[in-house]
């Protein structure tokens, strides 16, 4: 009953007006602002949940499109569909940005009607990203969040807020304006916007390595690839918490949607060529940034880099569908690859948020994100304990958690497509249970550290639902993973089917 | 021998403009210092009018009269309007700064209607005199405005550099006419395209010759480096509202020059004078967004970004297809709307005996009034190309027309600078949000009523028509099109 309503164009727009309207209501009134900024993240989720109700499995066509004219001297649209690789992001973004909603209540201070609309219109930006079907509707939506990311970060963030923020828009910046000169190269060529009709574009070698990289360009800066990695440490120490949970939860995987949505199906036979280089990047990812994640004094910048060597999963995942051909002859394998990316998307998604936020209840109480100002947590706020060491637990993949679902799949693949990258990949189980596990030992476990850890008081029933909520998603994901999987197959299938023809 | 009546309708606004100028002048000279609102009011109402006579006169067809001297097509009927309300803006905004230094004045008012007709003269011009009559007359215009405020030394000493250099450009313009003349026989426009085509090789080294000194002229007019040395220096000395506008509706003619002189009149050696076009956008790109970083003061930092917006609109042009044209014409329309608004900031931070004309000036503005820090940040992307801002799809229309004629590279080039160029308008936003006020200025700050309304409707207007580009680009591919 749903598939004719606007549901995407009300998804897009209603958090984007709403958080207007939260500015223009509640500037001088915190609480004004917070109720009505709760009330639109709420009707937001909501209004999404018929996405995944009415969402027909089994087919890779898109779904809940909506189609106007927009700019029709260059025959661009306004063109939204989901298909069941982005429906998935959609409901874990409305999910999010609830949940950031709460988490500032008390927290953030200052002029927080301008937070709340911050993260709301980033909402709406970001579901419009990954609901667009024309490039140019993408190219717009897939720019105009750093707006609101850029102000975020630079007024609410920590003391080097200034330098990180400008560090995230120029290097994000540079990343997407390669991609908008190869998607207008594709236009010229095609005639049209539509991502589609890309897909089905026939293009020369040269082209499409060139396309491979501007592409490669805008996704890894954003996943973020190794080595250009750099911005995301230094965004995630000076973002406030909200920041920081929009930004591992949901902005990175607009790098992994990316990949999905144009570098493969666009560029199948220059990933075909380039896919060793993908791989080495992403092991890299995983077992050098692992590394460098152990030896982090500060909390968040070790959680930003598990972050990134969990990326490094995505993008193996992803790109080991032609390695698999290669070896095997077939593409089954190539389908576990890019469904366990997806899953380790998602579940990073809550497991990151969960830390992000973790460290946010911390930093509330003392102002310190070194680890060295904490230990014994465990002795003055059990409950919160208790919830960290699950996160934890989770970050490390252990089985019947959701982060255990995603690295086994992706892991699974690589052994079809080689015993070593699989061996390098699994070492990433023994690399993030060792600094998760560090992490753990030193804030949370021991003696009680000093008299400022021993006045600490347990979570509030504000944090302990937000917390409740994630570890419930992390929990079902970890068992019960079929659901999303039954989502995303039909299109990952379509998408394996499409990338093992060659377009040139 | 007989007489011929010419057809005068379609240059009825000019004559109209031209009346009212006449007009206006004699009744300023009769009004006392304290009304001098009175000629405002008269030269904004003039502006309307003839915003009303051209639209209503609008039409498909292209019309030439004065012995085909004198063309009204649907490009000219669009960038004439787009001329009007730029201009009309600029007043708006020039009011009441002029009216806190006791420089309200109403020469300032009648040379720039003047400066008006002059552009509508050169957009209209189809004959070599008229095009660098319609020129003369705006420049002198604008000398003279930049020296209007006759006790201020930079201003006078800006007025002197624009003038001597000014003069230089117009010398070598009509020594490149000269050329065109001797070689085709024609001053016509038509007439000087039709020669081209049917010009036989040997001509062609004078042609290029000619053509060269047509093309540095068109580049000192509108500040393409290397002949920009001018720019920031005027902007910087002129009296901000005499910036206002300079920087903005002369641009949207100086198109309209290029497009009659080059794409018409020269069109059929596009070859020849593309090449220089590359040169002269890549250079401009590159030395506008570079050099703007190192800017203090937001005036100079804002001419060599309209450098480097310089640099973006020849990208379109030189792509030599219709839809180049028109993406340029798009360009420069955007660039006027966001350059007023940008300039317009300036006018309202600044108050009496204080010049709002360093970037530290807008430290803390998100404090001060949040309202016209968002407006700021929104010309700001907008300059910078980031959607949802117009800019951006004024961006993307060149950048489609130079990857159309199959220069990616320019393109590449082109975006490569455009970043460079993010980090000086994203340093104004973090002054403004990040920053916290400077000591002596740490009051509120309220626009009076007009100033007010205008450049919130001029900030929105950027971003409205960032989230409706389609239909001003489809106006702009209608006047180049048809």
């Amino acid at each position: 009953m749903f598939a004719d309503w606007p549901i995407l164009s009300l998804l897009i727009w209603l958090p984007i007006l709403g958080g207007f309207l939260v500015l223009a209501a509640g500037r001088d009134a915190p609480h004004v602002a917070r109720r009505l900024g709760l009330a639109v993240a709420v009707a937001t989720f909501v209004a999404s949940l018929p996405l995944w109700f009415a969402f027909e499995r089994g087919t890779a066509e898109m779904q809940f499109q909506e189609l106007a004219s927009w700019i029709p001297a260059f025959n661009v649209n306004y063109h939204l569909g989901v298909d069941g690789i982005s429906m998935p992001l959609i409901l874990l973004t409305t999910l999010i940005t609830v949940i950031v909603i709460i988490a500032a209540w008390e927290s953030v201070k200052d002029r927080i009607a301008y937070y709340m609309s911050a993260m709301l219109v980033m909402e709406g930006l970001m579901i419009g990203m990954f609901a667009a079907m024309d490039a140019v509707l993408f190219y717009v939506f897939f720019e105009a969040m750093l707006i609101p990311m850029f102000l975020v970060i630079g007024i609410w963030g920590g003391p080097r807020r200034v330098y990180a923020t400008i560090k995230f828009f120029l290097y994000t910046f540079l990343g997407s304006v390669f991609m908008l000169v190869a998607l207008i190269w594709m236009y010229i060529q095609s005639g049209s916007f539509l991502i589609q009709d890309f897909h089905a574009l026939q293009i020369g070698m040269t082209a499409q390595i060139l396309i491979f990289l501007a592409f490669f360009m805008a996704f890894a800066v954003k996943i973020p690839m190794f080595p250009v990695h750099t911005w995301l440490p230094d965004a995630h120490v000076e973002a406030p918490t909200g920041g920081s949970v929009i930004l591992a939860a949901i902005m990175l995987k607009i790098g992994g949607y990316g990949f999905l949505r144009f570098s493969l199906p666009i560029t199948p036979d220059a990933s075909a060529v380039l896919d060793t280089l993908m791989i080495v990047l992403s092991l890299i990812a995983i077992v050098y940034i692992g590394l460098v994640a152990l030896i982090q004094s500060d909390m968040k910048k070790l959680i930003a880099y598990s972050s990134i060597a969990h990326m490094g999963f995505v993008t193996l995942g992803f790109f080991l569908a032609f390695y698999i051909y290669r070896n095997t002859g077939d593409w089954e394998g190539a389908s576990l690859g890019i469904a366990g990316g997806m899953v380790q998307m998602i579940s990073h998604g809550f497991i990151s948020a969960a830390m992000f936020l973790a460290v946010g209840v911390l930093y509330d109480r003392l102002h310190s994100r070194q680890i060295s100002d904490y230990g014994g947590v465990v002795n003055t706020m059990p409950w919160f304990a208790a919830f960290f060491v699950l996160f934890a637990m989770a970050n490390t993949g252990l089985p019947g958690t959701s982060g255990f679902v995603g690295e086994f799949m992706v892991i699974l693949a690589a052994f079809k497509a080689d015993f070593w990258i699989a061996f390098l990949a699994a070492t990433t189980l023994i690399l993030a249970a060792g600094y998760t596990l560090w992490l753990v030992k030193r804030v949370i476990f021991g003696a009680v550290a000093n008299d400022n850890v021993a006045s600490l008081s347990d979570m509030n029933r504000r944090e302990f639902f937000l917390m409740g909520v994630l570890a419930f998603f992390t929990l079902l994901l970890g068992v019960w993973p079929a659901p999303l999987l039954d989502v995303m197959n039909a299109t990952i299938d379509h998408l394996v089917a499409h990338i093992a023809h060659s377009k040139l | 021998m007989t007489f011929e009546i010419p057809n005068f309708l379609p240059a009825v606004p000019e004559m109209f403009v031209l009346g009212m100028a006449c007009l206006i002048l004699v009744i300023d000279a009769f009004l006392p210092d304290s009304r001098r609102d009175i000629t405002y009011g008269l030269v904004q109402a003039t502006l309307v009018a003839a915003a009303g006579l051209t639209l209503w006169m609008m039409g498909p067809e292209t019309v030439l009269t004065f012995s085909d001297s004198f063309v009204k097509d649907p490009m000219a009927d669009i960038l004439k309007v787009a001329v009007y309300v730029t201009s009309f803006l600029v007043f708006l905004y020039a009011r009441p700064y002029l009216m806190e230094r006791g420089i309200h004045k109403g020469e300032f008012y009648i040379l720039g209607l003047f400066a008006v007709l002059g552009m509508m003269i050169m957009i209209s011009g189809h004959n070599l005199l008229t095009l660098y009559l319609g020129l003369e007359l705006l420049s002198l215009s604008s000398y003279a405005l930049v020296a209007f405020w006759r006790d201020n030394t930079r201003a006078t000493e800006a007025a002197m550099k624009y003038f001597v250099l000014g003069a230089l450009a117009s010398g070598l313009l009509l020594y490149g006419m000269s050329m065109i003349y001797g070689m085709t026989g024609s001053l016509d426009i038509a007439v000087i395209a039709a020669e081209l085509v049917a010009a036989d090789e040997t001509l062609n080294i004078p042609l290029v010759f000619g053509l060269v000194f047509l093309v540095v002229a068109i580049a000192f007019k509108l500040g393409a480096v290397p002949f920009h040395m001018w720019v920031p220096d005027v902007y910087d000395g002129a009296p901000t509202a005499v910036t206002l506008f300079i920087a903005t509706a002369p641009k949207i003619a100086a198109f309209a020059f290029l497009m009659r002189l080059l794409v018409e009149g020269m069109g059929p050696m596009h070859a020849d004078w593309q090449g220089m076009f590359v040169i002269l956008a890549v250079l401009s790109l590159a030395v506008g967004n570079v050099i703007a970083i190192a800017q203090t003061s937001i005036k100079r930092m804002l001419a060599y970004s309209t450098i480097a917006h310089v640099g973006f609109v020849f990208m379109g042009i030189l792509a030599g297809t219709d839809s180049g044209y028109a993406s340029a014409m798009f360009y420069v329309i955007v660039y006027a709307i966001t350059a007023a608004g940008g300039f317009g900031m300036i006018v309202f931070l600044s108050r009496k005996g204080f010049e709002a004309d360093q970037i530290d000036d807008f430290k803390g503005l998100a404090k001060r009034n949040p309202w016209f820090a968002f407006i700021m940040l929104l010309l700001m992307f907008s300059m910078a190309g980031v959607p949802p801002t117009v800019g951006f799809y004024a961006k993307l229309a060149v950048i489609q027309a130079a990857v159309g004629a199959d220069l990616v590279w320019l393109a590449v080039v082109a975006v490569i600078f455009s970043i460079i160029g993010a980090f000086y308008y994203l340093r104004v936003v973090k002054m403004m949000f990040f920053d916290d006020p400077r000591e002596d200025a740490q009051e509120p700050v309220q626009p009076s009523g007009a100033l007010a309304t205008a450049l919130s409707i001029n900030g929105l207007a950027v971003l409205l028509l960032g989230i409706f580009p389609g239909l001003l680009l489809s106006v702009t591919h209608y006047a180049i099109m048809g």
